[in-house]
């Protein structure tokens, strides 16, 4: 077969563009089946208290009303991760932030709903808020999970690779800096919505605008103690998620009860400020860092401390935890390497996994601390970065297994292209340029709940006259995985994206696929459709073969036919080669698989950070600031990114623009901030997403380094781009200005504060200076992988 | 849409004698463009049972100049057809330009900016927040959690076009029941969060009297971003010079700094009389801002506020210099 690739590479519109354009393809709050009950959850306004009795009857007997429940009629914990099930779907005897539900109504119109929830009466005895780090370390204060006081840790961390005092007593310049990272949200555009039904045949449906439905389905079955083969669970077309929707939530269960309870299709749209208590955003984390170098610049030892502020769930906390800790070593080759991490409890709305997960936190910290140890060793930052520089095909410390990487062709891209050696520090004032690298996974190596079954199931189907049809559980979530699929079956089959029928992520007609987070969907749907469609050229052209009384080696699926290599005209069209194989072989139904290969290291946390695959990105930001009011321009933004292949060009540079945009809202202008418990502004006024006229230029480089395992080569796209854009501005406007604001979001007053703070000849500096004293749970010593050298 | 409006009784009138009448119900309140009353209807922070729609009212809507030379803007006039005259004085079309979005300005009226409710991060919130943080002074509570010792709101003034109008001298028309009255429009206001404008609630603004601009003047508004957002502080000046370019009459109006627009009249006094030199202006900007007391009631906190109201008064006041032929 030839290895000319005919659709892979070419920048096609996305499969559904047509339907998404003129309105016709369905969201969740699309859909209204006869009868439908507006569904509505009552929410806490206390941050911490007791729930001692919810009475229900005044709205249950509102005309209109067709349920009331509250916790009690869902009193099964779950949460995403087998070791966090410490979710009620209503709160059962106790909330742990504002705007936790606490009861939920299905009514026949909005207006009755809503009256409804206000004749709920729920008495509550108020408890101590846990708001801040300080406040969940102390020992008096009562436990936000479990009885009585004590401190409000969810979990701990401590690992060291290589010998990390030896590295330090090693290094000529060692510096500890510290790093806060505020907390943000994804703020997808369509607010989170479910519809529910339950039929006569004991069957219950949900549709909902989820990234995992596989996830939803054994949670919808735990929770409503149903088997899970009577229920369905369909995720609808999405607008947006970025990790908001990677979660099982509370509307969700709450929906699907109010069905079963009512017999009628019931509904959860979102407020947009429910969305915001419903978060699962960014960890606010604070960070310590202590980096040892050579004088030539290369790291000698990194000792990394992380404090997370989790929220009032674990959610995807644990995972989150071992993130800020674990890809440091995917950059940059640290030979000895210490993490100790803390994530606690506080009464605020529970974080977990945004676009990056765990890992632009770290990354702002050790990109801006390099940029200045760069500037202590007399060095500048592309020098000190390629000094330390990982290497492809090699181990790190903590024992991730590096495959194709092309940073090195990421830094000369956007180095050259911005003109950054010659504009560095020679700006005119008020103008900067900075630079920052990042990495990522191509899909988390093992899935969120132990099994050796594979990550991602495709299974094609051909009908007789000849189309064929794509069943894959990966959702779309935007990022474009349907079209993903179709591309690379296409490819393998000769056929156009256009020409196949995608059927996704519905758990009744679609085999298993984990879900869209983790960037893991291109590499692993990816591959298994690649495998099943490979096993259905080879039956189609060995039938084509056989009636040409030739070889398979001989003949090319391409342009709609099977045709003699060298002769396109030759041979049958694809519709008359189905009809020879199908005689030939029976029903044209094939499936493949792909399970990632045994990557984790021998310690406890080594599930965190391994991946078959990893994305690299080098990005540089100019700047333009106002050095009066603080003001930040964008100018330009350089992104580099090695995708390995790029499946579809035209995609992917949409995927590095939105990540790019994503990080220059989380670097300047958004911040998931309370006021004690309360967040200080639910809504899309308050709460500052950069608007169109805040974008910069974006130009991006696509760099093609081939992984050997991914699916023609390709690897991830859409969360690494995002990591390096932020410490970038961060280094940007130090450059600019004289100023470090070593917090972010890096808003006008830091900087005018750190300016003002400059000109009293203090340090020109914003951010955090000290972290709460924690004694870490003893080192768990792990040795480098077999042929690591450590100095 | 998960946020929905109570319900209330539409009025529609046709003619401003008919508004006026319909007004005289305490119960009953305007909307002109409602981009400002109806998110508050929807938080819930207001319930009118009545509510009036001026745009019927043709004789309100539109832009002439009137026999006296001064530029007439009906009340109904949205603000996107200010932002594109060019009768209105050109300081006014930019700040009108400079107000929200495309989408609210071709929606919004020049009435309603002028009424604009004063706005506070622990009002302009949903109704489980409010619930939450214990319903405000201006929410009908009995603490303004701004400054809970005192016995006020300080809610701000948040337009745009207001410190551009008292800039200019200009003037309101307003129509009751009892008949119309002219005022100057710096007599609208006071600085009270929630009593915050002076005109009698069966009164209706009917239009907005510029008069003939023969002032170099400026508007200067700060916010995050470029769209959307309310000014952080908005500072409107206005100016005369003579030839030798000595200042003889002048305005500095800042918004969003109090419940009122405020205006700088120590430093006006000590530019009259001089010429714009950046000491002066310097000087001029330290006094203008001295009075300023912001709080920690919208984006960015209260010192940064602070900060850039004399950055912002510099900044106006460089604007009104008369450059060298």
């Amino acid at each position: 077969m030839s290895a000319e690739r005919t659709v892979v590479g070419r920048r096609l519109p996305r499969v559904d563009a047509m339907l998404q354009t003129t309105g016709q393809l369905l969201y969740a709050d699309d859909l209204n089946p006869p009868g439908t009950l507006v569904g509505r959850q009552l929410r806490s306004p206390h941050a911490h208290a007791l729930i001692h009795r919810i009475d229900t009857a005044r709205a249950a007997a509102l005309p209109g009303v067709k349920a009331v429940i509250t916790g009690s009629d869902l009193p099964i914990t779950f949460g995403i991760l087998p070791v966090s099930q410490d979710e009620h779907a209503l709160a059962l005897n106790k909330v742990r932030h504002i705007g936790e539900p606490v009861a939920a109504v299905a009514a026949t119109d909005a207006e009755t709903a809503q009256r409804a929830l206000a004749l709920i009466d729920v008495h509550y005895e108020l408890l101590p808020e846990i708001v801040t780090l300080e406040q969940a370390l102390a020992d008096d204060q009562p436990l936000i999970h479990g009885d009585g006081t004590g401190q409000n840790i969810d979990r701990t961390a401590a690992l060291e690779f290589g010998d990390v005092d030896e590295g330090f007593a090693a290094a000529d310049h060692t510096r500890e800096d510290v790093y806060l990272f505020g907390g943000n949200t994804h703020a997808a555009l369509e607010t989170h919505a479910a519809l529910a039904t339950y039929g006569a045949d004991g069957k219950l449906t949900l549709w909902s605008s989820t990234q995992v439905p596989h996830y939803v389905h054994r949670t919808l079955a735990k929770v409503l103690e149903l088997p899970a083969a009577r229920i369905r669970v369909i995720a609808t077309p999405s607008g947006g998620g970025f990790g908001g929707k990677t979660d099982p939530f509370s509307h969700e269960l709450v929906a699907a009860k109010l069905a079963m309870l009512t017999g009628s299709p019931v509904k959860i749209n979102l407020s947009r400020e429910e969305v915001f208590y419903a978060h699962r955003g960014r960890h606010p984390v604070l960070m310590w860092v202590k980096t040892g170098f050579e004088n030539d610049g290369r790291i000698t030892a990194m000792h990394f401390k992380s404090f997370l502020d989790g929220g009032g769930f674990g959610s995807y906390g644990a995972a989150s935890l071992y993130y800020t800790g674990a890809m440091q070593t995917s950059t940059y080759r640290i030979p000895n390497y210490r993490f100790e991490g803390l994530r606690v409890f506080t009464n605020k709305p529970a974080c977990g996994p945004k676009r990056g997960h765990g890992t632009p936190q770290p990354r702002f910290a050790i990109e801006s601390q390099l940029d200045q140890a760069a500037a202590d060793l007399g060095l500048d930052p592309v020098t000190i970065r390629l000094r330390n520089l990982i290497e492809p095909f090699s181990m790190t410390v903590n024992h991730l297994r590096i495959t194709s990487c092309g940073l090195r062709e990421c830094i000369d891209e956007v180095v050259k292209a911005s003109d950054f050696t010659s504009k560095h520090g020679r700006l005119p004032a008020g103008k900067g340029i900075g630079l920052a690298l990042g990495s990522y996974l191509s899909g988390a190596g093992l899935p969120i709940y132990f099994n050796k079954m594979p990550q991602s199931e495709v299974q094609l189907k051909v009908d007789r006259g000849g189309g064929v049809t794509v069943y894959s559980m990966a959702a779309d979530i935007g990022q474009g995985s349907t079209t993903m699929l179709a591309t690379v079956v296409a490819e393998c089959l000769g056929l156009e994206p256009g020409d196949l029928t995608m059927v996704t992520a519905d758990t009744d007609l679609t085999p298993v696929d984990l879900g869209s987070y983790s960037s893991r969907v291109t590499f692993m749907a990816g591959n298994a459709a690649v495998e099943a469609a490979t096993k259905l050229r080879t039956r189609i052209v060995q039938a084509v073969a056989d009636k040409l009384e030739t070889v398979p080696e001989d003949l090319v699926a391409a342009a709609g036919r099977i045709s003699i290599a060298g002769d396109p005209n030759s041979g049958v069209s694809w519709a008359e080669a189905v009809v020879l194989a199908t005689a030939a072989s029976g029903p044209l139904v094939e499936s493949g698989s792909y399970t990632a290969p045994k990557l984790a290291g021998p310690y406890k946390g080594s599930g965190v950070g391994i991946s078959p695959a990893y994305s690299f990105s080098a990005c540089v930001v100019e700047v333009d600031c106002d050095a009066e009011t603080g003001i930040v321009k964008v100018d330009d933004v350089w992104l580099a990114h090695d995708i390995g292949t790029a499946i579809n060009p035209l995609l992917s540079e949409g995927q590095v623009e939105g990540g790019v945009y994503m990080g220059l809202g989380e670097a300047l202008f958004e911040e998931h901030s309370f006021r004690g418990a309360l967040h200080r502004g639910p809504s899309l006024l308050d709460y500052k997403m950069p608007t169109t006229l805040e974008m910069p230029r974006v130009h991006t480089f696509l760099i093609e380094s081939e992984d050997p395992e991914g699916p023609f080569g390709a690897k991830e796209v859409g969360q690494g781009p995002l990591l390096p854009v932020i410490p970038a501005v961060a280094n940007a406007i130090r450059d600019a200005l004289g100023v470090r604001i070593d917090e972010t979001p890096i808003t006008p007053d830091k900087i005018v504060a750190a300016l003002r703070a400059a000109g009293r000849r203090e340090p020109a500096r914003v951010g955090p200076t000290t972290v709460p004293k924690f004694k870490f749970p003893d080192l768990i010593r792990v040795a480098p992988p077999e042929g690591f050298t450590t100095s | 849409m998960t946020l929905r409006l109570p319900a209330f009784e539409l009025l529609t009138p046709q003619t401003l004698e008919a508004a006026v009448a319909m007004l005289a119900d305490p119960a009953a309140t305007i909307i002109g463009g409602g981009t400002d009353l109806l998110p508050k209807m929807k938080r819930r922070q207001v319930t009118p049972p009545t509510v009036v729609s001026l745009r019927g009212i043709t004789e309100m809507s539109g832009i002439h100049t009137d026999d006296e030379g001064r530029c007439v803007i009906g009340a109904s006039t949205v603000l996107e057809q200010i932002a594109i005259s060019t009768v209105v004085p050109p300081v006014l079309a930019a700040a009108a330009r400079q107000v929200a979005s495309p989408q609210i300005r071709n929606t919004a009226t020049i009435g309603g900016n002028l009424c604009l409710d004063t706005r506070c991060n622990y009002i302009d919130m949903p109704e489980l927040w409010r619930q939450a943080s214990g319903h405000c002074l201006k929410d009908g509570g009995e603490v303004c959690w701004i400054a809970p010792k005192g016995n006020r709101c300080w809610a701000i003034s948040s337009s745009d076009l207001v410190p551009v109008a008292i800039a200019l001298d200009c003037s309101v028309r307003l129509a009751s029941r009892d008949g119309d009255r002219v005022i100057p429009i710096e007599d609208l206001y006071q600085n009270d969060g929630i009593a915050h404008q002076t005109m009698s609630g069966d009164e209706i603004l009917v239009e907005l009297l510029v008069p003939r601009c023969d002032v170099r003047a400026t508007y200067r508004k700060l916010r995050r971003r470029d769209s959307i957002d309310f000014p952080l502080v908005g500072v409107a000046a206005a100016a005369r010079f003579d030839q030798t370019k000595t200042c003889t009459s002048a305005r500095i109006i800042i918004g969003a700094v109090a419940s009122a627009p405020l205006r700088a009249t120590d430093a006006e006094r000590l530019i009259v009389g001089r010429k714009l030199t950046e000491d002066v202006i310097e000087e001029a900007a330290q006094l203008a801002a001295r009075p300023v007391r912001t709080q920690d009631n919208t984006d960015m906190g209260s010192r940064y506020r602070k900060w850039m109201t004399s950055v912002y008064v510099s900044r106006a006041l460089r604007d009104l210099v008369v450059e060298d032929a």
